[in-house]
């Protein structure tokens, strides 16, 4: 029950399936330049859950970005091994003009159609949708919307999931079934996940470690290591101690940036 | 487990209750019956103008009169003849505009040197009035099918390539993100996320387009006679310089009621796309 910063908690293997070597990031340039993230490291080891935390602005979204390899960084590098990567964001991000099940099947792309079609009707089971593969989107509620993302990601056969606030728009009820959701497909699918929140408690339920972020430049402040007992409560007081901390530990870092 | 599954799935009944759609015959009465207040009340006041004797009858016909008129003309075989020479000719330009536009605008979307040189040139030409082409059409065509053809592409093919530009513009960055993010490439990009995409935009562009080609197609076929071929423009010209006023009037009423009903037609496809896409609800 107690957590401890820097301490390797067990049954993480060794081998890290994402590892960012000082990595920096700018966006434009000179002195309009803004220093988004400053040599930031970081070991995400296989099959481990890590949660990014940190105040708004620090460079969560922009981490992520770079790993997906949607953006690139400005200074040190990246290694994910050959792994595979999938990413989910803050909006389900589905289009409009597909079906939900056509929504999946285009994340199954270069196999034959009645494979995909399959596939993508499993994958939907899987995130408990099975019935509304020929639904739209916009149908849809926001919950289910992001299981949809959820199983898009999912499709693309990833080792390393990103996962930018996927839950960040949804109520409490329906978030802590997603958690449960989450957990469960993590667990059984040997996934790496890295999920970005700036819910301490969402943190805490969910990850193996909580990487604490600085703001402008971001920067590690901290590693929380997260030793409680799995299935966890989101209201659990156990959750509830350790969040208590970890936000103490936040404020006092946004609190710096009132002092100058 | 199986209670987050029934959770879940508890939530999800509630969440998709779909809203009943009203019925046909209900959906079709409150489009109509604004549409018949409208007509009723242009026909009063038309009416009251012609009996305030503010022109004389052989100028400025009564509805009666032109009722009479038009009703005589859908007896006539010459007036569907008429009214299909300038369809074709609508249909004709309408399509190579079409054409034209997918070209350019794909051109100016993709490659951005191109963007640079014709992007406002594009919008530019959108705003010149068709008639002012005419002149240059008769030097470079005479007096031929091919200078109204001319001036109506020119009239409609830059508002169609400006829908398309404008809808590969404004793809939602969030989707060409995800796109990425599921490997989308090349053309692959294109074909399963940026056209459709811009659909909607495109769309608006083609609607644009169709009005900008039946104006021109009115003004070229007023201003260049073909001999011995009928159209609703060479109609109106006859009906002007035989002061056939009830002729006149009832020739511009079929050639209002055709682009109404065109523009229903775009109109019917947008509402259709925007109903399936749930573009009018919330964000996806
Ligand atoms: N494309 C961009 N161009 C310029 N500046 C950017 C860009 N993207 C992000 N930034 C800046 O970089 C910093 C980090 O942004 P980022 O979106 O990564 O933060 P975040 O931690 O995800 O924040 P939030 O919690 O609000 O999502 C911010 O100050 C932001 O203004
Ligand atoms: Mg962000």
């Amino acid at each position: 029950m107690t957590m401890r910063a820097q301490e390797a908690p067990a049954g993480r293997t060794a081998e890290p399936a994402v590892r960012l070597d000082a990595v920096s990031k700018t966006y434009g340039y000179g002195q309009d330049g803004l220093l988004a993230l400053d040599h930031v490291s970081l070991e995400v080891g296989t099959g481990e859950f890590v949660c990014l935390l940190g105040a708004s602005g620090c460079g969560k979204s922009t981490m992520l970005s770079l790993i997906a390899g949607l953006d690139r960084a400005t200074g040190g590098s990246i290694h994910l091994g050959g792994r595979r990567v999938a990413m989910m964001f803050q909006e389900p991000a589905l289009f409009p003009w597909l079906t939900v099940q056509r929504n999946v099947e285009l994340a199954l792309n270069g196999r034959p159609r009645a494979e995909r079609r399959a596939l993508a009707a499993e994958l939907l089971k899987t995130v408990h949708l099975g019935g509304f593969g020929a639904k739209r989107p916009h149908e849809l509620s926001g919950g289910m919307r992001q299981r949809v993302a959820l199983a898009r990601a999912l499709a693309q056969d990833c080792d390393v999931l990103l996962m930018d606030e996927p839950f960040g728009a949804l109520d409490a009820m329906t978030r802590d079934l997603l958690h449960d959701e989450l957990e469960r497909i993590w667990r059984d699918r040997g996934l790496t996940v890295l999920f970005v929140t700036h819910n301490v408690r969402e943190a805490v339920r969910l990850g193996d470690r909580v990487v604490l972020l600085s703001s402008r430049p971001g920067r590690v402040v901290e590693i929380f290591d997260v030793l409680l007992d799995r299935p966890r409560r989101t209201d659990s007081p156990e959750v509830a101690s350790l969040a208590a901390t970890v936000t103490d530990r936040l404020r006092e870092e946004v609190s710096r940036h009132g002092d100058h | 487990m199986a209670t987050t599954e029934r959770l879940l799935t508890g939530l999800d009944a509630l969440e998709t209750a779909a809203p009943r759609r009203a019925s046909l015959a209900t959906r079709v009465w409150a489009r109509l019956w604004p549409v018949l207040l409208a007509v009723a009340i242009v026909l009063a006041i038309w009416q009251l103008v012609v009996w305030s004797g503010w022109r004389p009858e052989y100028a400025f016909a009564g509805p009666a009169a032109v009722f009479t008129d038009l009703f005589g003309r859908l007896q006539d075989p010459a007036f569907y003849q008429a009214i299909a020479v300038t369809l074709r000719r609508a249909v004709t330009g309408f399509a190579l505009a079409t054409a034209i536009g997918l070209v350019i605008g794909a051109a100016v979307s993709r490659v951005r040197p191109l963007r640079a040189a014709f992007g406002s040139l594009i919008t530019g030409l959108q705003t010149m009035p068709s008639i002012a082409w005419f002149p240059l059409a008769i030097l470079l065509f005479k007096l031929s099918e091919s200078t109204i053809l001319f001036v109506v592409v020119l009239g409609a093919a830059p508002s169609i390539a400006n829908g398309l530009i404008t809808g590969v513009d404004y793809t939602p960055p969030i989707l060409l993100r995800a796109g990425k993010v599921l490997g989308l490439r090349g053309w692959r990009l294109y074909w399963h996320l940026i056209l459709p995409a811009s659909l909607p935009s495109f769309l608006a562009g083609l609607k644009q387009g169709w009005a900008f080609a039946w104006r021109s197609l009115m003004a070229g076929e007023i201003v260049i006679i073909i001999a011995n071929q009928t159209s609703l423009g060479e109609q109106l010209h006859y009906a002007r310089e035989l002061a056939d006023s009830p002729g006149l009037i009832a020739t511009m009423i079929v050639i209002l009621i055709i682009g109404i009903a065109v523009d229903a037609l775009f109109n019917t496809a947008d509402n259709a796309l925007r109903r399936r896409w749930g573009l009018d609800q919330r964000p996806v």
